[in-house]
């Protein structure tokens, strides 16, 4: 491992939004080719597979509605299942039932992790616990993760109860939020962030859990994919308030709520339903924000937040909040707090979209909050001090062969000047 | 009893083997795993679904133990519904034109011991009046070129064999199904680099083999393209094909 003086990072399938999986001009290990089930007791739930293996086989092939309808699910879904769990682990993700779940860090009872002097360490709470601790959430940067043991959860039924909500203010949404806390396991909202003057804050509020009514598993491969070689983006400021406009009114215009029962895929997994959707964006592509304030300061950050984006005109067709729980996870890097969450996806438009993301990350770290890793480009360093108190515990437990394009920009010491 | 039908994978580790193995696996056949190392893959087929799954440790370049390996395969359960030898070397093709013994290692494990397998699979099978033995060759066995002649020269015999052991189990109710896939990106071919148009993956393969064996097919070209750009480089007049670097 590291041989030649290059360093190396372990890759998964490469969904992470930012430099993170990228290690320019030196080397990177596709974890993929190690994607075997090792084993699973579908007494206990308990699953142990190698890192490679992706969160979509994991569902295709366990997460199957048994007598009865119940069934073993995954303990936290992000939003695509064409994630390696090797990748979950290293980005600590969350899903829509954070609240209920914590993050996937929580569900992991134990993983391999290879060492590059050689030695592959088995990591537990108890044995190796601070490269548990620092792994988790560690974007590979503590070793290469071998294979790992997770705890399922027994769901009654894979089909879900869904209900969408329209909110008309901010206020709304926390109100909502707060009462679905309990009684609703995966909740989030979609928010028009083209809205402006009295629209702004308008949204729709889905909330979901599953029921014991038939559901089936999700295909193994989206049905679509969207074609490659789009020379400029589909996604202009025109076309993302045209498609804010309509989908805000996709409950009908009297409707203001709407409840189903669907399959878990299009509620858990949207993002899933069109492969290589990122090619919407064209060759300019696009960043992608996520940034979390807690609970006390969370309501005035949020509406900053808004505020900066309306100034600034360019909205996201995808712009998601949610409120997270405060169950806490294992890892050092972990991104949730108590508060709520903003996530937006911001075609590249070249400066301006540089500046709104440095922007909206003084708001956010201002605000006591802090920018999620795994899907940043652009962070500067001290807001990834300023956001992750335990980075300097964490930089004890990086590997020294290894590093990232992420790592270079914002947690490693810059290079002597020659 | 089960009644699943059962797989037999003579080199289980093979990228291919494995892709298909999985496949299988969770249509809940029985498997039966040959290699050297094939644990990992049992595992990883079990906890897919595979209704049982056997292993049987074998090393494909002892050509004297194959014979005996091929029964214990065979006979692991009272039926046996395809064999797939999916064992493969690819020689390095300089060394084979200087040094003997790479040239006889080339040989041995891409011709030889398929021969051996072949054979003692076709007996139990004709004995049953019902199977299919599924081999992989490879598009580099229809037409010698100098970049890889050896490798090409072994495929290519292993394709004549099994043309002539189609031939020899007409009326038997065994059917021989010759698997002929380009560029793949396994662990044979981690030396090239595994980009463009042309490769595919294991698991695309893997898919065609189970539909060529499903439909009783004689010769799969995997992917499907490989058929057309054979035909014409088999037809390339030898004046333009010698100043090709193929």
């Amino acid at each position: 491992m590291g041989a030649g003086g290059q360093s190396l990072l372990g890759r998964g399938n490469g969904r992470s939004y930012g430099d993170q999986p990228l290690n320019d001009g030196e080397r990177l290990v596709d974890m993929r080719g190690l994607d075997r089930f090792v084993a699973f007791d579908h007494q206990s739930g308990i699953l142990t597979c190698e890192a490679g293996l992706q969160l979509a086989d994991i569902l295709a092939v366990l997460c199957q509605a048994e007598n009865g309808g119940s069934a073993w699910f995954l303990p936290v879904a992000p939003g695509t299942r064409y994630v390696t769990v090797g990748g979950a682990i290293a980005n600590d993700v969350h899903g829509k039932n954070h609240h209920c779940a914590g993050t996937f860090g929580r569900h992991v009872l134990s993983f391999d992790l290879a060492r590059s002097d050689g030695l592959v360490l088995t990591c537990t709470p108890h044995e190796n616990a601070e490269l548990f601790a620092a792994t988790i959430g560690g974007m590979g940067l503590t070793g290469l993760i071998l294979r790992a043991t997770v705890q399922l959860r027994r769901v009654v039924g894979l089909a879900l109860e869904a209900e969408d909500i329209r909110f008309d203010h901010l206020d709304e949404f926390f109100d909502l939020a707060k009462e679905s806390d309990q009684p609703w396991e995966y909740t989030v909202a979609w928010i028009d962030s083209m809205a402006s003057g009295r629209r702004s804050g308008r949204g729709i509020f889905s909330r979901a859990r599953h029921t014991a009514a038939p559901g089936r598993a999700a295909a193994r491969q989206p049905k679509m994919t969207f074609p490659p070689g789009l020379p400029m983006s589909l996604a202009t400021p025109a076309t993302i308030r045209a498609f804010n406009a309509l989908y805000v009114r996709k409950l009908g215009s009297a409707q203001r709520r709407r409840r189903d029962h669907v399959n878990y895929e299009p509620v858990l997994f949207p993002l899933d339903a069109i492969g290589a959707w990122n090619r919407l964006y064209g060759r300019p592509g696009f960043f992608q924000f996520q940034g979390v304030v807690p609970a006390g300061l969370a309501d005035a950050a949020l509406r900053e937040l808004l505020a900066v984006i309306e100034a600034s005109g360019q909205g996201s067709f995808l712009a998601v909040m949610k409120l997270f729980g405060d169950l806490p996870s294992p890892g050092l890097l972990s991104f949730p707090m108590r508060g709520a969450t903003l996530a937006l996806d911001l075609p590249d438009l070249g400066e301006p979209t540089r500046q709104l993301m440095a922007r909206l990350e003084q708001v956010v770290i201002a605000a006591q909050g802090r920018i999620y890793a795994a899907k940043d480009g652009l962070m500067k360093r001290a807001s990834m001090e300023a956001g992750y108190p335990a980075l300097d515990r964490f930089r004890a437990s990086i590997d020294p062969a290894i590093a990232s394009d992420f790592a270079r920009r914002t947690i490693l010491p810059p290079p002597l000047p020659a | 009893m089960s009644d699943a039908p059962v797989m037999a994978i003579f080199g289980a580790t093979s990228d291919i083997a494995a892709a298909v193995a999985r496949r299988v696996a969770e249509d809940g056949w029985r498997l039966v795993l040959v290699g050297r190392f094939p644990a990992a893959v049992a595992a990883d087929c079990s906890v897919r679904g595979a209704t049982a799954v056997q292993t049987v440790t074998a090393d494909f370049a002892d050509i004297a133990s194959l014979q005996e390996v091929a029964d214990r395969a065979c006979t692991q359960w009272d039926r046996l519904d395809v064999a797939l030898v999916a064992y493969g070397t690819l020689p390095d093709q300089a060394a084979t034109e200087t040094d003997a013994s790479a040239a006889v290692h080339g040989m041995m494990t891409n011709y030889v011991g398929q021969v051996i397998l072949c054979n003692s699979v076709a007996l139990h099978m004709a004995r049953h009046g019902r199977g299919t033995i599924a081999v992989i060759t490879s598009v580099a066995g229809l037409r010698g070129r100098k970049s890889n002649h050896l490798y090409g020269s072994a495929k290519g015999g292993l394709q004549r064999f099994l043309q002539g052991l189609r031939h020899r189990l007409f009326g038997s109710g065994v059917r021989v199904l010759d698997i002929r896939p380009g560029f793949v990106s396994t662990k044979m071919n981690a030396h090239l680099a595994q980009a463009g148009p042309l490769w595919a993956t294991p698991d695309q393969v893997a898919a065609d083999i189970i539909w060529a064996i499903r439909r009783n097919r004689n010769v799969l070209y995997t992917p499907w393209f490989w058929r057309p750009i054979l035909s014409v480089v088999r037809l390339l007049p030898l004046p333009i094909f010698h100043r090709t670097r193929l």
